[in-house]
């Protein structure tokens, strides 16, 4: 991971244990330290400091003109974002459940995304907008979804998803100090602890995972760069956010020699990693929790296709959750847990 | 069942369904609209509270009378100099409205849309804000720009899509973005810059700047939920922002009705959201400038924000691409009752006897061969349709600040694609 730094802050304290909260809590700290145009706004987010603690003490450093709860209204929290980066700021408000964010849509599709090309660059959208999303939390049908193919499917909106503690950090600050508006989609599921899928067995912290060891101070990862997270040859998986931690689950648990690529990054996608990968592996499985039908796995295995087809020994196979509103009781049903990857990969390989 | 009473001995339900008083073919007769006479509605000082006059949220803020004269408390008393400057600016917006319309017609361009009727919206309210106050328009303000001298030419490159386009042919015409002229990027979306500007002015708010920020939409598109949206956020932060609310009664062909006319005025929604509400004859340049320059003091003075609805009519169609004649009666434009808003101008300044006939004919002349000039050099940069006026690749400039791979492979196969047409307008 250290190589994946670009900037590190020579003065800085070197590094300490932070959970995924704890770690954006702290990119939110440093970067409105660095840069006094970066404002914190959104619903709960001030003197409350967030409904899950990740804007938790913000406001009491930096003061309510740059740390503010707002109306419920997303349309508003995002138009209203628009005009203070129109103005010059910087803005990164909070959208409390990412299943909230589809009353913000115009201002986010047609205003935020277009406004750079619409203007031929003379306003710009530099809004960062966070949101936690996906599901495993008994959040049902309106505290768990995974839209992130809605935002990849327009043009002029970047969709970051970090996995770590340590990622989400220094992508957040990266996304805050681009000149385009940022979707940081933040999977809930793992703000505290990384999540093998095994739904019935004790949660994990943060706490020996290596990527829960980050730097206190200032640090960027690029957007557009995906991760390695295990090398292999027998299959290329692809995938974002928690279902990282559970496909490396399925795969220690089933020895298979399988290439693992977080792609932290889905608009701009980092082609080069994959494509390399599949060629050398012949076998791509992608592997996301929103719903199936035109998910970003549709465009993924589109991709893969036109790429590397001669490549491919077996038919790509996507493992997704279904096509139905995100059940509360049967909720471990519809995640696309260690089963339903686990037999997605034998079939893969049986190919 | 559908259609069948579930209990017959209540009385069965109705549905009200707007329709406006007049159709085409119908005579028209504007006798229950409501003007109250000029002078007659009261100012109140700039540091009232919102709660305390609530009244001028049901009436008409007035200024010139039908003589012409000024009368009554919001009598701006602006010199002779700048009523005939605020003239020419409306006369310069009216003949520029008449011949882009043409040139639409000509087939010179896709689109246009008139301020016929509304010149006194705009173009007052230009000379009432700071130069540097930032405007978020509608798509029916470009009285904003000719008042703040922003070049002709510059706005028919826009309109054309021309190789002078600043915009790169990328927007509709008329969506015009001025930056060095407080002017937002229009977007064509309905009150999507509500929010924006409440943004904007609460941006500069919190760095202690002294700039303000107004906006416009269409009572029609009160009813999105940006509007509410921006009313909430600026009646809870005291933005120092103008809400204006433009009601030119029709909607394309849904009157105002259709966006709640029927049970009160657009001013009085600022009743309910706390701010200050002011509803101004917006055919009267002289109220609309008394009334921004008075909402502009307030919010300069962290008074917060105004919403300003202006009672006018639109003139003429939508746009280009609309024909008012099917839905409406055509007496309508000459029996409204507030007049022309040139005209009533142009009385006042004759009455002051600081202008008359021959003046106002000279230079309706003046103006109409100032925009005649600005045309033919504006053509010069070509018009649409005629060639290719941008470099293909600009097609992909400004997704991004810097463009992705993705952008990279499509913009090559553009080429690529282009190359093959054996068009003739290949690569530039």
């Amino acid at each position: 991971m250290g190589a994946e730094m670009t900037e590190v802050a020579q003065d800085a304290p070197a590094t300490t244990r932070m959970n995924m909260i704890q770690a954006i809590n702290s990119a939110l700290e440093v970067v409105m330290a660095r840069d006094p145009d970066v404002i914190v706004m959104g619903e709960d987010v001030g003197y409350f400091g967030g409904v899950f603690r990740a804007t938790a003490g913000l406001q009491k450093t930096f003061g309510k003109t740059r740390v503010f709860d707002t109306p419920i209204t997303e349309i508003g929290i995002m138009g209203v974002a628009i005009g203070m980066g129109a103005y010059g700021l910087r803005p990164v408000p909070e959208i409390q459940f990412a299943d909230y964010i589809y009353p913000a849509l115009d201002q986010l599709v047609s205003e935020a995304a277009r406004l750079r090309y619409r203007s031929a660059g003379e306003f710009t959208s530099p809004i960062t907008i966070r949101s936690p999303y996906g599901g495993g939390i008994f959040g049902g049908q309106t505290h768990s979804q995974s839209p992130e193919g809605i935002f990849t499917h327009v043009s002029g909106i970047k969709t970051v998803i970090p996995s770590t503690p340590y990622d989400a950090k220094g992508l957040l600050i990266a996304a805050i100090e681009d000149n385009d508006p940022v979707l940081f989609l933040e999977p809930k599921r793992i703000y505290n602890g990384p999540f093998n899928g095994h739904w019935d067995r004790p949660a994990e912290n943060w706490s020996k995972h290596p990527a829960g060891e980050v730097p206190t101070g200032y640090y960027t990862l690029p957007l557009g760069r995906a991760e390695l997270v295990r090398e292999g040859e027998a299959v290329t998986i692809l995938c974002y956010g928690t279902m990282v931690h559970v496909v490396a689950g399925v795969v220690a648990e089933a020895g298979v020699d399988a290439e693992i690529i977080d792609l932290r990054t889905l608009v701009p996608l980092d082609i080069e990693t994959i494509e390399a990968s599949v060629k050398k592996t012949g076998r791509c499985m992608i592997v996301h929790e929103a719903t199936r039908t035109s998910g970003f796995g549709a465009e993924l295995s589109a991709l893969v296709q036109e790429r590397c087809f001669y490549h491919l020994e077996a038919p790509i196979e996507r493992v997704t959750g279904f096509d139905t509103p995100y059940p509360h009781s049967l909720e471990w049903a519809y995640f696309p847990g260690p089963v339903r990857i686990g037999q997605a990969l034998k079939k893969i390989l049986k190919d | 069942m559908a259609g069948v009473p579930s209990r017959a001995n209540l009385p069965p339900l109705t549905l009200h369904v707007p329709e406006p008083k007049f159709r085409p073919g119908d005579p028209v007769d504007f006798a229950e609209v409501d003007v109250p006479p000029a002078g007659s509605a009261r100012r109140p000082d700039t540091a009232e509270d919102a709660r305390n006059f609530t009244d001028l949220a049901y009436t008409l803020v007035r200024v010139l009378d039908d003589e012409g004269r000024a009368v009554g408390p919001w009598d701006p008393k602006l010199s002779a100099d700048q009523l005939r400057r605020m003239l020419r600016a409306m006369v310069t917006l009216r003949a520029f409205d008449d011949r882009m319309f043409r040139a639409q017609r000509q087939g010179k361009t896709s689109f246009y849309m008139k301020a016929t009727g509304e010149e006194a919206v705009a173009v007052p309210q230009a000379f009432a804000l700071d130069r540097d106050d930032m405007c978020f328009p509608s798509y029916r303000q470009q009285g904003l720009l000719i008042a703040r001298g922003y070049p002709l030419v510059e706005m028919m490159n826009q309109i054309y899509s021309n190789k002078g386009d600043k915009l790169q042919g990328k927007q509709l015409p008329i969506m015009y973005s001025a930056k060095d002229y407080g002017f937002f990027s229009i977007s064509g979306n309905l009150a999507t810059q509500f929010p924006q500007a409440v943004g904007w002015a609460m941006a500069s708010a919190a760095k202690g700047d002294t700039r303000i920020a107004a906006t416009w939409c269409g009572e029609g598109s009160t009813a999105e939920g940006d509007f509410h949206s921006a009313c909430t956020f600026a009646a809870v932060y005291r933005a120092p922002c103008i809400l204006n609310v433009v009601n030119n009664q029709w909607a394309i062909s849904s009157f105002s009705g259709f966006a709640g006319a029927e049970a009160t005025t657009f001013a009085a929604r600022a009743v309910g959201y706390g701010i200050a509400g002011l509803r101004v004859d917006g055919n009267d340049a002289l109220a609309v400038y008394a009334a921004t320059q008075w909402a502009a003091e307030r919010a300069r003075t962290n008074q917060g924000p105004t919403l300003i609805e202006h009672f006018t009519y639109r003139a003429e169609g939508h746009s280009t691409s609309d024909d008012p004649s099917q839905y409406r009666s055509a007496g309508e434009p000459n029996a409204w009752p507030l007049g022309d808003p040139l005209k009533r101008l142009k009385d006042h300044l004759i009455l002051l006897g600081e202008w008359d006939e021959e003046r106002d004919a000279a230079q309706d002349k003046e103006v109409a061969e100032q925009v005649r000039a600005a045309q033919r050099e504006a053509e010069k940069n070509g018009i649409l349709g005629h060639g290719l006026h941008q470099p293909l690749d600009t097609l992909f400039e400004g997704v991004f600040e810097d463009m992705p791979w993705h952008l990279k492979e499509q913009q090559a196969q553009m080429l690529a694609e282009e190359e093959a047409s054996g068009r003739p307008w290949a690569r530039k």
